[in-house]
């Protein structure tokens, strides 16, 4: 390594002030030993030696303005080392290996190879339909909010680093009483009460899912998780990712997302497009019973991390749930709610409440609607929903979160990638309004989406008013 | 001054007692520190040369903390540290060749190059990164604390973070569920006495770091960080605190890194004088050699035969890192969704 090169401080400088040397001709040098200062408008830096020798030339006199990075600005030769030897690698690659190539190329550019190939296509998700059921399996009519005990209950049994752990999920039996009995079932090793500091805690399970272990945290609401979103997202979402395939985090952030009743601005959010924005994560938002079971179970089963919304108003909601010994869904798979040929609405969670009634009475004025239910939101099952609006021309889209960015948006602008031809109407949004939640009981409803917004939107892409 | 007098004053009732090293133990920490510093030096050059793009923190000065704590740890326990993190995945056996490819952004890299300098891993070694969120180790290690005591595991969580991370909520909020839950780990503060270009004094009412854990009950101790058999001897004691089942424990590693915080560093908050003064009476490596001289543990010669032979190793990391190619463009879609 004869030449000393002018070095770059950061990746965008092109080239700097030698301000001062700090050895002559002549000189020995050890790795280590400063060898001259260089200027930036921004820095200063120290170059050092990385090898020992004898300073045998000075290139670049000190105080040279405009010195581009990569220039020889001295000669230093170890013992015994020849300036001839040297003379060619001057010109050449700038690193002590003789090879062409990626090296070469980084000399001009600052970055190796500056890549022009286009970005390969992104790979297609293929979502497994739900799984056969045993023909006359028995129904069972359950809550939502025992749909999900059950589901972490027997994933529980099942799997032992399956364990639990938020506020008030053990004693107090949980605050919304998800994990009611799991405490006496699996004992207070598995069923974890922490302090509140929901920071720390999505910290320690993203940690303990790295040493693989594969933890529930649930969040009171998940509008606290909002102390903890770095985790979820830096820490667990980009894990894989990073570690190029090595280090999994198979964990389930889970708890009540969206606005409850009459908690104001604070406590009334939805986050499903805040959390379906991020790759690296799967998250899911169902509206049955049934589809809390089966998706919760995947979700803990998965590999990938879980962002699952729950919401507190449907956890009091009952469906009919099959009673088989294992009901797992697939994730990444809309469920057509009802099959129709005059309009698409589309919705998850709560909206799907707004949606169901607004169908019903669509239906008895004559509307063929067909109603779709995402549950997962990421990976999104667009393929049904486009399959439909082949179908049916129209699209109307529901949800309780902000319009801007939200799961709405995303829809609309697939539809117009994807299935412009096929549109005979805007894709239309029915949304909670544009403002934070307001507390007075009057304005909070106005503020959400209501049945009435989506029997117009109906109306407006059917050209019916 | 209060900080010179501080140090001064750990350096000196250090000196009473200080446990000596063996002619194994001297010769491998000598080689396990100049390993690093020569991988560093050649990771800095690289970066002027514009091989290494981005973020580049250099760990030249705090060689003997993760030196002397991996003499005291055992096989199976995990480490866990912020972006500073080459010394330490270096140190526990990780290849060079893959640590420099992956700083080069080249697909032999230990992250198949989509990491970069700040987020390595390695399950087999145990360690859990190379993190770039100032603080978001300290929970993460503290989970994995969680993990050996859930699993019954006789293993512990050595979680790195700085005097800057040492600011941050959540290292609180995990000190507390920690002791609470009286978890393996065991807490290396590196204070080096500079979060990028803010002083300890400058960011931090309690400048003793070993005491941050005393309102949770946690033990810690003060530990000159140069001096790499003081710090295998505090961890020995603080590893086998934790490994024992009594819970955490905090090691505050007073250490000094020569270079800038990343390699674009005005180099204005601290005097050149204070640099070169720690690096003229203090380095870690100098003291190694000079016990290893004046012992008889080896010569000029022998220690000559050793940086030969590390140089090799450098020379090989740095060859391969500018010569393999890029990752595939087809790696821009995987490892996004894990199977299953």
């Amino acid at each position: 390594m004869p030449n000393i090169l002018m070095p770059a401080l950061s990746p965008t400088m092109e080239e700097g002030k030698l301000a001062k040397w700090l050895v002559k001709v002549g000189d020995t040098v050890s790795p280590g030993d400063v060898l001259a200062e260089i200027e930036t408008d921004k820095a200063t830096m120290e170059v050092e030696s990385v090898d020992s020798g004898t300073v045998t030339k000075i290139l670049v006199e000190a105080g040279t303005e405009g010195v581009k990075v990569n220039t020889p600005i001295a000669l230093v030769l170890a013992e015994g080392e020849q300036e001839s030897e040297a003379a060619p690698k001057a010109e050449a690659a700038p690193a002590e290996s003789e090879k062409p190539g990626p090296d070469a190329a980084a000399a001009e550019t600052s970055m190796p190879t500056v890549n022009e190939t286009k970005a390969p296509a992104a790979p297609r998700l293929e979502a497994a339909a739900d799984p056969d059921l045993p023909e006359g399996v028995e129904m069972v009519e359950m809550t939502v909010r025992q749909a999900l005990n059950e589901a972490m209950a027997e994933e529980l049994r099942r799997d032992e680093t399956v364990f639990v752990m938020g506020e008030e999920v053990a004693e107090y039996q949980g605050a919304y009483k998800i994990t009611q009995g799991l405490l006496q079932e699996f004992g207070a090793k598995r069923i974890i009460d922490t302090p509140i500091t929901e920071h720390g805690f999505a910290g320690i399970g993203v940690g303990a899912a790295f040493a693989g272990l594969r933890p529930i945290v649930e969040f009171m609401t998940w509008n606290f998780a909002m102390q903890a979103i770095d985790q979820i997202i830096n820490s667990a979402a980009k894990q894989l990712y990073m570690s190029g395939g090595q280090v999994t985090a198979p964990i389930v952030f889970r708890g009540p997302n969206g606005a409850a009743a009459r908690v104001a601005a604070q406590h009334s959010q939805d986050f499903s497009a805040w959390y379906s924005h991020v790759p690296g994560l799967y998250v899911i938002a169902p509206y049955s019973a049934a589809d809390a079971k089966g998706l919760l179970k995947a979700a803990i089963r998965s590999n990938t991390p879980v962002v699952f919304l729950e919401n507190e108003i449907l956890y009091g909601s009952t469906g009919l749930v099959p009673k088989v010994d294992d009901y797992v869904l697939p994730i990444g798979k809309a469920r057509i709610a009802r099959k129709g040929k005059d309009v698409t609405i589309v919705s998850f969670s709560m909206g799907m409440r707004y949606a169901t009634q607004a169908t019903e009475k669509l239906v008895a004025q004559g509307v063929d609607v067909e109603l779709i239910d995402l549950r997962t939101l990421r990976p999104m099952d667009i393929d049904t929903v486009i399959e439909s609006v082949k179908k049916t021309g129209r699209c109307v889209t529901v949800e309780e979160g902000w319009p801007q960015g939200g799961i709405g948006a995303e829809i609309a602008a697939q539809l117009m990638e994807k299935a412009f031809d096929y549109l005979d109407a805007p894709v239309t949004r029915v949304t909670g309004k544009d403002v934070p939640m307001p507390y007075a009981a009057n304005l909070e409803k106005l503020a959400l989406p209501n049945v009435d917004e989506v029997i117009a939107a109906v109306n407006a892409v059917t050209y019916r008013s | 001054m209060a900080r010179k007098a501080a140090a001064a004053k750990v350096a000196s009732s250090a000196q009473s007692n200080v446990p000596d090293f063996t002619k194994d133990e001297e010769l491998r920490a000598y080689r396990d520190m100049l390993l690093i510093r020569r991988f560093e030096e050649k990771a800095g050059q690289m970066y002027g040369m514009g091989l290494i793009g981005g973020f580049c923190h250099l760990y030249i000065g705090q060689e003997a903390v993760v030196t002397g704590i991996n003499m005291a740890s055992q096989e199976g326990d995990a480490s866990i540290t912020g972006y500073r993190d080459h010394g330490h995945m270096l140190v526990i056996g990780m290849e060079p060749k893959g640590v420099m490819a992956e700083l080069t952004g080249r697909g032999g890299g230990l992250s198949k190059g989509k990491g970069g300098s700040m987020h390595m891993f390695s399950n087999e070694h145990r360690f859990y990164g190379g993190n770039g969120i100032v603080g978001a180790q300290v929970s993460l290690g503290t989970g994995l604390a969680f993990a050996a005591k859930y699993r019954g595991e006789n293993t512990v969580s050595l979680t790195y973070f700085g005097d800057g991370a040492a600011n941050q909520g959540q290292v609180y909020e995990s000190f507390n569920m920690a002791k609470l839950w009286n978890l393996p780990v065991v807490y290396i503060i590196e204070n080096n006495r500079y979060a990028m270009g803010t002083s300890v004094e400058r960011a931090s009412a309690q400048t003793d770091f070993s005491r941050r854990g005393i309102g949770f009950g946690i033990e810690g101790e003060q530990v000159d960080g140069m001096d790499v058999r003081l710090v295998r001897d505090a961890a020995a004691r603080a590893i086998e605190h934790a490994r024992s089942g009594k819970g955490p424990y905090i090691l505050e590693m007073m250490t000094y890194r020569y270079r800038g915080h990343s390699m674009s560093d005005p180099a204005k908050y601290r005097s050149k004088d204070e640099v070169s003064t720690m690096r003229a009476e203090r380095d870690p490596i100098e003291q190694s050699k000079k016990r290893i001289l004046d012992r008889g543990y080896g010569s000029e010669e022998s220690l000559k035969l050793i940086e030969t032979e590390i140089r090799a190793i450098v020379t090989e990391a740095a060859d391969f890192a500018t010569s393999d190619p890029e990752p595939d463009v087809s790696e821009l879609w995987t490892d996004v969704y894990a199977e299953a």
